[in-house]
């Protein structure tokens, strides 16, 4: 479990987080949603310590992180896996070295047990046979799954993932989101996502917290989404066609 | 004087929190055979042709009867061990290593690769810089003897083919009153230089911010200030050392 106490941060004279709090439970997919702009890779930095709040405090469990020593904080970050938005590859290394990367730095498996341990995350993003292409020959869709795969090979209990379906195909959208929500449930890890894909947000949205310019104001689950009562939700929510017409059948 | 302060800090910060000795050794061979194979050819066709043109333009301006031949070759070697070798080289030696160093570094700072590291536990600046700096400690001195064997390599063949002076005399001035300690004062130099170009370079490039214009700026200053430095600590050391 993660719990985050009123984060804020400033950019210059820009203040792009205005005190966040909230919590982000052991399990089940927690999402960050909201429009462009509006903080939430910001956030999601905050919370892994890339980027050093002005203002408040992040709890793994029962340690807090942002004014944790070098040695805590290590200790924390070996246990989370991140996607950045971009996927972060290492461009200098082959897919599969940027998969096993974790696993030659953070631990001591031997050789025949990694390889193994990277074609079944490869595998399970769907990517059997890559492993010797490097990332400028793969498509952007392609570098977004090989970082999931990066993300969970090392079996965290933290998942971050910055829109992990951005610029990714409907079908493989949900097979991402799928995959998420599996590995989730089935390690009873914590996940934080961050997306503005209503697809994502009915799929798997067990715990969703709306960022709207720098302030959250609407919390709740993907059932409650309909009648939130909060006009800015409602304006991101039926931004979308096919909510606005679901929302005329009730 | 602040980023002076920060780049202090930044070589401070390489030293704490380091991988397995394993890692490092690892990384610093395989900078070491990018640095040596990426800037060989360049070294050596700049230093052949240093070597043969400071010999002919030397002659040239040795007209007095009254100076020996030899003096010519004796010259080249000391211009070539004291300054040609380990400067000049080293300026272009900051152009081609240090804008590289700067815009890789630059581009995986833009592109997130290193918040990856930061995410994974590990200091990026000294799992990605230190080795930088090792292998460019190492290997600089090496080139800068290349270069100074090769200038002279290439003064001889300049010398003899224009016949501006025999081979005989040529290699008599390249022994007569020789002082080993130029070359030491060269290898000195060059590990310095080698550092400043390495540290200046990766600091530029790791805290790039923006995009693509800033990694360019980010290499362009690189070279610019390792170029400073290089000739402002060439001055001193030989203020210090000779
Ligand atoms: N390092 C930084 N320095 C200055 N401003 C920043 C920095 N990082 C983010 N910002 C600003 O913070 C605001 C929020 O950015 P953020 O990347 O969190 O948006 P986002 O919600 O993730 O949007 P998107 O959905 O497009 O990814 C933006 O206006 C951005 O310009
Ligand atoms: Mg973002």
């Amino acid at each position: 479990m993660i719990k985050i106490e009123n984060i804020k941060k400033t950019f210059g004279d820009k203040e792009v987080l205005k005190g966040i709090s909230g919590t982000f439970e052991k399990g089940k997919p927690n999402l960050i949603i909201g429009s462009s702009g509006t903080g939430k890779s910001v956030l999601l930095k905050c919370i892994v310590g890339l980027v050093k709040p002005d203002e408040g405090l992040v709890y793994y469990g029962d340690k807090e992180f942002t004014h944790a020593d070098r040695d805590l904080k290590t200790e924390i970050r070996r246990q989370i896996g991140m996607l950045f938005q971009g996927g972060a590859l290492f461009d200098s290394k082959t897919v599969e070295q940027n998969v096993m990367f974790p696993l030659n730095v953070l631990t001591k498996m031997p050789e025949d047990e990694k390889l193994d341990r990277v074609n079944f995350c490869l595998q399970r993003v769907g990517l059997e046979n890559q492993n010797d292409k490097m990332p400028s020959e793969i498509s952007g869709g392609m570098q977004k799954r090989v970082g999931i795969a990066r993300a969970i090979v090392n079996e965290s209990s933290y998942l971050f993932c910055d829109e992990p379906n951005s610029g990714l195909d409907p079908q493989t959208s949900i097979l991402i989101d799928e995959l998420i929500l599996e590995i989730t449930e089935e390690y009873n890890i914590t996940t934080v996502v961050v997306t503005h894909d209503m697809n994502s947000v009915l799929g798997i949205g067990e715990n969703i917290m709306f960022l709207y310019k720098g302030h959250k104001l609407w919390e709740g689950n993907k059932d409650e989404i309909m009648d939130s009562g909060v006009k800015e939700f409602d304006d991101f929510v039926f931004a979308n066609k096919v909510m606005r017409k679901l929302k005329k059948m009730d | 004087m602040e980023s002076l302060g920060k780049y202090f800090i930044f070589l401070g910060s390489l030293f704490v929190n380091r991988e397995t000795f394993k890692t490092y050794f690892k990384l610093t061979i395989d900078e070491c055979v990018s640095i040596g194979i990426g800037s060989i050819f360049l070294v050596s066709l700049v230093s052949f042709f240093m070597g043969a043109v400071t010999t002919i333009q030397t002659a040239y301006n040795l007209i007095n009867p009254l100076i020996p031949d030899y003096v010519i070759s004796l010259v080249v070697r000391d211009m070539t061990i004291l300054e040609l070798a380990p400067t000049i080289i080293g300026v272009i030696f900051a152009g081609k290593v240090g804008s590289s160093m700067a815009s890789g570094l630059g581009t995986m700072r833009i592109s997130e690769q290193i918040d990856a590291l930061e995410v994974m536990g590990i200091n990026s600046a000294s799992y990605l810089v230190l080795p930088k700096i090792l292998g460019t400690v190492l290997m600089y001195p090496m080139l800068v003897i290349l270069a100074g064997l090769l200038a002279m390599a290439g003064g001889y063949l300049a010398g003899v083919l224009t016949e501006v002076i025999t081979a005989t005399e040529y290699v008599y001035g390249m022994r007569f009153d020789f002082n080993e300690y130029t070359v030491t004062f060269a290898l000195i130099k060059s590990f310095v230089f080698a550092f400043l170009v390495a540290s200046i370079s990766s600091y530029k490039g790791y805290y790039t911010t923006g995009g693509a214009v800033e990694v360019g700026q980010s290499s362009t200053a690189a070279v610019t200030q390792s170029v400073i430095a290089i000739l402002l600590a060439d001055y001193l050391l030989a203020q210090l050392l000779l």
